[in-house]
């Protein structure tokens, strides 16, 4: 470690990966009630288990980032954090709010949830993704003023390097385009259409960003390869994606009451989505090809290849296949856009996340690299869980695909519950593949805790 | 990636391209505001219905169904439930929940009021009445 104060990134990236594995249980539990429709209940219905899902998620996720953040700006910025004291205060008021946020999911009916967190003054629950009380968006957004107030003054008075330059634009987008979650008009279709400017421009957009400057970051230490090199490519992503991924949130508006325009306008722009992706994976390989260096942690390049990789399938051609409009016609709101949703955000968000983790996490706990044994078991975790959720993205699209025909397609079309009792099978299939990805889980959690030989510790 | 194309000419290049396509993005905003309220039947924004969907809010309707194609996968789309089934039985199924049924899935009783009730149910109507390009493509959402 270059700056002592990267230490911070320590206890964020402890959380993430705490929090995470709260998500996967909590997914199991819904993929069971898929099958088993009265398992747990009435003890957590489907909705709460999904809330702490999705909600888990992001919040881990925004731990990753954070502890990314954390450890890559000293080190771009070539000076030590402005307050690593307020970074660890940061650290407990989220992890804390939180918890309790989802405790309050948990143990408490949602309309009383509501009722006890100012819901009435300002109404901002009950749509999908920002279920957070009103008290916990505030908090969100106050840790997130802190951060990147702590973050800014750490650039102001060091080196401005491309990389880091990018990940402060995606952050301070990132909370910016988080104010619209205050935005909750009674109009329906107003409501949707400025909810999805904090759901796509998030990560059809700005987190694109973050995840941009996390790969380049870890590619720069991997490979060695020149600096003007790897912020040239990322510039030409970063590029890609942002005049394709804008316009491109047009692909939800077409079917909620919004003008038929959009139809093109979103067809064309979204289709165009998936070329960002392809660079990324691209330059992920050609940099770890024109490699100058053997990095001793092969598990982090493992990862930031996979990334690439994943985020092209899951988010460009995942993607892809259902956001014609003529086609999303039929899919739009089927396990077909569940399908896409897991693969997308596990290649794009979770793997840079476990990225950059696989990359810091030693250095931090002083070694260049984790021992070879360690490394061998974080890339069987690699594998099991990539594969596990091909497999569950492949289940799921089928299970969408025979969903579509049954009730949207055919001559004669059968109730939702119907069709989905056609189609259990799949969701059984999912929810074994669910269980080999818990189980990649775990052996990852132990792989941090396997010794053996360590590389040479850095100064 | 020649040499002739620096980084300083790919960084214009997003700067660039960023504003141009977020103006676009802008003034399509701008367009589709000045549209809307040909098709959002907004004319039929009654205090019940406000009322309704601070109701379907509060209660995390979204956690399990879809409304107009958006939301959790687990339940029926309810964007056009009002003309699926019709006022009298949306209120009657949601106080008959749960079933109860052995393996099925369930519902929880939100334990709604017979005012609260009637407001959703004008929300359900009033969403099944914006204009949606024809969708969903049948009547089983």
């Amino acid at each position: 470690m270059q700056y002592s104060s990267q230490s911070v990134a320590k206890p964020y990236f402890i959380a993430a990966i705490g929090l995470f594995v709260g998500q996967v249980l909590f997914g199991l539990i819904m993929g069971l009630q898929y099958v088993i429709g009265d398992f747990l209940f009435p003890a957590i219905p489907f909705n709460v288990a999904r809330m702490v899902h999705t909600n888990l998620l992001i919040v881990w996720l925004l731990f990753g980032f954070m502890g990314a953040a954390y450890y890559m700006i000293p080190e771009e910025t070539e000076t030590e954090l402005y307050s690593p004291k307020l970074a660890i205060a940061m650290f407990w008021v989220f992890l804390v709010a939180g918890a309790a946020t989802i405790l309050g999911y948990l143990l408490v009916p949602y309309a009383t949830l509501a009722k006890f967190t100012g819901n009435d003054i300002l109404e901002t629950m009950g749509r999908e993704f920002l279920e957070q009380p009103l008290l916990t968006k505030i908090g969100i957004v106050v840790v997130a003023l802190v951060f990147l107030f702590n973050l800014t003054m750490t650039m102001l008075r060091g080196r401005k390097t491309s990389i880091s330059l990018v990940l402060m634009m995606g952050l301070w987008g990132l909370a910016v385009f988080f104010l619209f979650s205050f935005y909750n008009p009674h109009n329906l279709v107003l409501d949707k259409y400025f909810w999805w400017w904090v759901v796509h421009l998030w990560v059809e957009g700005v987190w694109e960003l973050i995840l941009g400057s996390l790969l380049a970051f870890v590619l720069i230490k991997v490979t060695g390869v020149d600096r003007e090199v790897i912020e040239k490519w990322l510039y030409v992503i970063i590029t890609l994606t942002l005049i394709t991924g804008i316009i491109g949130t047009g692909h939800h508006y077409f079917w909620i009451g919004t003008p038929e325009y959009w139809q093109w306008w979103g067809s064309v722009f979204s289709a165009l989505e998936p070329i960002p992706f392809f660079a990324m994976t691209v330059f992920a390989f050609n940099m770890v090809n024109r490699r100058r260096r053997e990095h001793p942690n092969k598990a982090a390049t493992l990862w930031a290849l996979g990334t690439g990789v994943m985020s092209f399938l899951g988010a460009g051609v995942w993607g892809f296949l259902h956001t014609l409009a003529p086609v999303n016609y039929y899919t739009h709101g089927t396990q077909i856009t569940a399908a896409h949703g897991h693969m997308a955000f596990y290649g794009a968000y979770a793997m840079v996340v476990l990225c950059i983790i696989s990359y810091a996490m030693p250095i931090l706990r002083g070694r260049a690299a984790n021992s070879e044994k360690s490394q061998v078991m974080e890339m069987w975790a690699f594998w099991l869980m990539t594969v596990a959720m091909v497999f569950i993205t492949l289940f799921l699209t089928a299970a969408g695909i025979l969903q579509v025909w049954l009730q949207r397609y055919s001559s004669t079309p059968i109730p939702f519950m119907a069709a989905q009792d056609q189609v259990a099978i799949f969701y059984w299939l999912r929810e074994g593949a669910g269980l080999m990805f818990f189980t990649g889980l775990v052996v990852y959690i132990i792989s941090f805790f396997v010794s053996g030989e360590s590389k040479a510790r850095t100064a | 990636m020649s040499g002739t194309f620096t980084k300083s000419m790919a960084r214009n290049i997003f700067y660039g391209g960023t504003v141009f396509f977020a103006l676009l993005f802008l003034a399509l905003t701008f367009d589709s505001m000045q549209t809307l309220p040909k098709r959002d039947n907004r004319a039929n924004l009654t205090p019940a219905v406000v009322a309704g969907k601070k109701v379907w809010e509060v209660n995390n309707c979204i956690g399990c169904h879809t409304l107009l194609g958006e939301g959790a996968y687990f339940a029926p789309e309810l964007g056009n439930v009002y003309k699926r089934r019709g006022p009298e039985f949306i209120k009657a199924w949601i106080q008959s929940q749960p079933t109860g049924a052995p393996g099925r899935r369930q519902m929880p009783n939100f334990h709604l009021t017979e005012q609260q009730l009637n407001d959703l149910v004008e929300f359900l109507k009033y969403s099944s009445e914006i204009n949606t390009a024809n969708w969903p493509p049948n009547i089983e959402g």
